[in-house]
C-alpha cells in the first residue's frame, strides 16, 4: 500500500464506506445524547449557581460554594484524564468501558459544568430591571424562571450550547481513540494504526462537516430567536 | 388611601450606612395623581418601591387601604402586588415577547384564562393607542410606544394604584407630554390612584393634584400643586418651581428691574400673580382704562397650565405722576383677586 506522499490521502478504494457511515452515526449519536443531557444538567446547575449567587441566606451561599467548586474542578480536568479517571465508574454505570455508550458519562461530566458556567453568565446578563418588573407584578420564582430567565436568555443559551456541542464533537474523537467508537476511533484504528491515510482524511472531513453544520444550525437558530 | 408612618430606610452599603429615607409621614388620597419630586439620590425610588414591597422600611409602616405592605411576605405579598401596577424609566419590557405578549404577561402571572387574556389585552392596546402594533417586538418601537406598552402592562390586572418611577425621564419633551396625557386620561377614566416620582417639575405641574418635595430622604414640603407653585416655602422647592415656571432665572429679571428703576425713578414695580380664571380676564387693560394717567411697561411674564387651572405671573412697572392712581391701581388688582407684590417702591 502506498503510504507515502500526498496521493496516500486519496486512495478512496481503500475506504470501507459502511464502516465510515457507521462510525459517523456513532459520533453523531454520542454528541446528540450527551448534548441533550448536558443541556438539561447544565441549565439546572447554571440556574442553581445564578439563584444562589445573589441570595443573602447562608445556605444559599454554602450551596453556591459547593456547586462552584464542583463546576470548577470538573472543568479543569483535561478530558483524556477524566476518561481514565472515570473508567471504574463507567464500568459500574454502563456495564462496559468500550463503545459509544461508555463514552457518555465522561462526555457529560466534562461538558455539563462548562455549560453551567455559560448558563449562569447568560442569566446574569439579563437586565435586572426586567426581573424586578416581573417581581413587582407578583410573579413567583418559578414563573420568573420559566417566563423571564429562560426566554430572555435563550439566544445566549443556544449559542452557548453550540459552543459546547462543538467541543463535545472534539471530545468524542478523543474518547474514540481509547475505545469509544465513532470517527475518532476509526481514524485511530483503521487510519493511523493500519497506515491508511485516506481513512484518517475522510474521517477528518466528516468531523469538520459535522462541526460546520452544528455551528451553522446554531447561528441560524440564534438569529431567529433574537428579537433584540 | 396610602399611608407612610414614620418611615425610615437605612441601607448598609460598603461605604457605610446610607439613610435613603428619613422619618417620612405621608398620606396619599385615592383617585388622585400624587407627585413626589426630588433631586437624584433623594430617596424617591426607595420610597415608591416600598409601596409594592420591592423595598422594606427599616422602621415605620407603609399601609395601603389598611393593609400593611411592610408586613407582607410570600404569597400574600404577591397577591397584593397584583393590585399595584408599576411603570419604569427604562420600560423593562421583555424583548423576547411581542407587544401583545408583554401586556399579557401580568395576566399569565395572575393565571387569567387564555380567552379572557386575549380580550383584555386587546382592550388595553386600544386604551393606550397601540392598535396595529400588537405583533411588534419592543426593539421595533419608539421610546414613547415602549412606555405605552409599559402602561398597558401595568394596568392589566386592574390595579388600584399605579406607580410611576421616572416614567418619562428617558423620553423627549414631546413624547413626555404624550405619555403624561395618557397617564392623566387613565387616572380620569379608571379613577385609579397614581403615584408619580420625578425630578422634573414639569411632570408635577402637568398632571399632579398634589406634590411632596423630597430632599435627602425627608419630605420638606407638601400640598396641592397650585399652592406649592404659588407659594413655595423651602429654597429647594423655589428652585424646582423656578425650573418650571422658568422665571427666566430670577437673576435676569433682577437686572432688568434695577435698570428700569434707574430709568424711571418714579415708577413702581409690581409682581402680579394670576391663577385660575383671572388668567383669562383682561384685568390689566381694564385697570389702564380706569386709571388713564398710568403708563405701564411689561418687564416679564409667563403663564403655565396646571391640573387646577392656569398659573401666571407678570412683572410690570407702573409709572404715574399721581401717587393716588398707583395706589388705586394696586387696590383694583387686589379686588380682582390678583396677587400683587410691590418689588421696589420709590420713596
Ligand atoms: N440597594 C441599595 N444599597 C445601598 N444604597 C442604596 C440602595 N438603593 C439606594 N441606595 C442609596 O439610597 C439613596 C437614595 O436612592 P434612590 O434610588 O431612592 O434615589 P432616587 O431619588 O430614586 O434617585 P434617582 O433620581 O437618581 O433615581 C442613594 O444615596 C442611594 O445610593
Ligand atoms: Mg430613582
Amino acid at each position: 500500500m502506498n503510504n507515502n506522499g500526498l496521493s496516500s490521502y486519496f486512495q478512496f478504494k481503500n475506504v470501507d464506506w459502511s464502516n465510515m457511515w457507521g462510525a459517523t452515526w456513532e459520533t453523531v449519536w454520542m454528541t446528540l445524547v450527551s448534548i441533550i443531557v448536558v443541556a438539561i444538567l447544565g441549565a439546572l446547575l447554571g440556574l442553581l449557581l445564578f439563584e444562589t449567587s445573589n441570595s443573602e441566606s447562608i445556605w444559599a451561599k454554602v450551596l453556591n460554594w459547593i456547586v462552584s467548586a464542583f463546576v470548577n474542578i470538573f472543568r479543569s480536568i483535561p478530558f483524556i484524564i477524566l476518561i481514565v479517571l472515570l473508567l471504574p465508574a463507567t464500568q459500574a454505570m454502563m456495564g462496559t468501558i468500550i463503545g459509544p455508550k461508555a463514552a457518555l458519562p465522561s462526555l457529560i461530566i466534562s461538558a455539563a459544568p462548562f455549560y453551567a458556567r455559560l448558563v449562569e453568565i447568560a442569566f446574569h446578563e439579563i437586565d435586572h430591571g426586567v426581573i424586578e418588573a416581573a417581581d413587582s407584578m407578583g410573579a413567583t420564582q418559578s414563573q420568573i424562571i420559566s417566563k423571564v430567565l429562560l426566554p430572555e436568555s435563550m439566544p445566549a443559551l443556544v449559542s452557548g450550547l453550540t459552543v459546547t456541542a462543538i467541543s463535545l464533537i472534539g471530545y468524542t474523537a478523543m474518547a474514540g481513540a481509547i475505545g469509544a467508537g465513532g470517527l475518532g476511533n476509526l481514524a485511530y484504528l483503521d487510519g493511523f494504526q493500519a497506515s491508511n491515510n485516506t481513512i484518517t482524511m475522510v474521517a477528518t472531513v466528516i468531523i469538520v462537516l459535522i462541526v460546520f453544520i452544528c455551528q451553522f444550525a446554531g447561528d441560524l437558530l440564534v438569529k431567529r430567536i433574537d428579537k433584540r | 388611601m396610602i399611608e407612610f408612618k414614620d418611615v425610615s430606610k437605612t441601607f448598609i452599603a460598603k461605604e457605610g450606612e446610607v439613610d435613603a429615607v428619613k422619618d417620612v409621614n405621608l398620606t396619599i388620597p385615592d383617585g388622585k395623581i400624587y407627585g413626589i419630586v426630588g433631586y437624584s439620590g433623594a430617596g424617591k425610588s426607595t420610597l415608591i418601591r416600598m409601596l409594592n414591597g420591592l423595598e422594606f422600611p427599616t422602621t415605620g409602616s407603609v399601609t395601603i387601604n389598611g393593609t400593611e405592605i411592610s408586613g407582607l411576605k410570600g404569597s400574600k405579598l404577591r397577591n397584593q402586588r397584583l393590585k399595584i401596577g408599576m411603570i419604569f424609566q427604562h420600560f423593562n419590557l421583555l424583548w423576547s415577547r411581542t407587544v401583545f405578549d408583554n401586556i399579557a404577561f401580568p395576566l399569565e402571572i395572575a393565571k387569567v384564562p387564555k380567552d379572557e387574556r386575549k380580550k383584555k389585552v386587546q382592550r388595553l392596546i386600544e386604551l393606550v393607542g397601540l392598535t396595529g402594533r400588537e405583533n411588534a417586538y419592543p426593539s421595533e418601537l419608539s421610546g414613547g410606544q415602549k412606555q405605552r406598552v409599559g402602561v398597558a402592562r401595568a394596568l392589566a390586572n386592574d390595579p388600584e394604584i399605579l406607580l410611576s418611577d421616572e416614567a418619562t425621564s428617558a423620553l423627549d419633551p414631546q413624547t413626555t407630554d404624550e405619555v403624561l396625557d395618557l397617564l392623566l386620561s387613565i387616572n380620569k377614566q379608571l379613577n385609579l390612584s397614581v403615584v408619580v416620582i420625578t425630578h422634573e417639575m414639569h411632570v408635577i405641574r402637568k398632571i399632579c393634584d398634589q406634590v411632596a418635595v423630597l430632599d435627602a430622604g425627608k419630605i420638606v414640603e407638601q400640598g396641592p400643586v397650585l399652592d406649592v407653585f404659588k407659594h413655595p416655602k423651602q429654597p429647594i422647592t423655589k428652585r424646582f418651581v423656578n425650573q418650571e415656571t422658568g422665571s427666566t432665572s430670577l437673576d435676569d429679571t433682577n437686572v432688568v428691574v434695577s435698570e428700569l428703576l434707574e430709568k424711571y425713578p418714579n415708577g413702581v414695580i409690581v409682581k402680579l400673580g394670576f391663577h385660575g380664571d383671572q388668567a383669562q380676564l383682561p384685568i390689566v387693560s381694564s385697570m389702564l382704562r380706569k386709571f388713564p394717567d398710568i403708563d405701564l411697561s411689561i418687564i416679564e411674564g409667563n403663564i403655565h397650565q396646571t391640573q387646577e387651572g392656569a398659573l401666571g405671573s407678570l412683572f410690570v412697572q407702573l409709572i404715574s405722576d399721581n401717587k393716588e392712581s398707583v395706589h388705586g391701581a394696586l387696590a383694583y388688582f387686589t379686588t380682582m383677586r390678583v396677587e400683587t407684590e410691590v418689588i421696589n417702591r420709590e420713596q
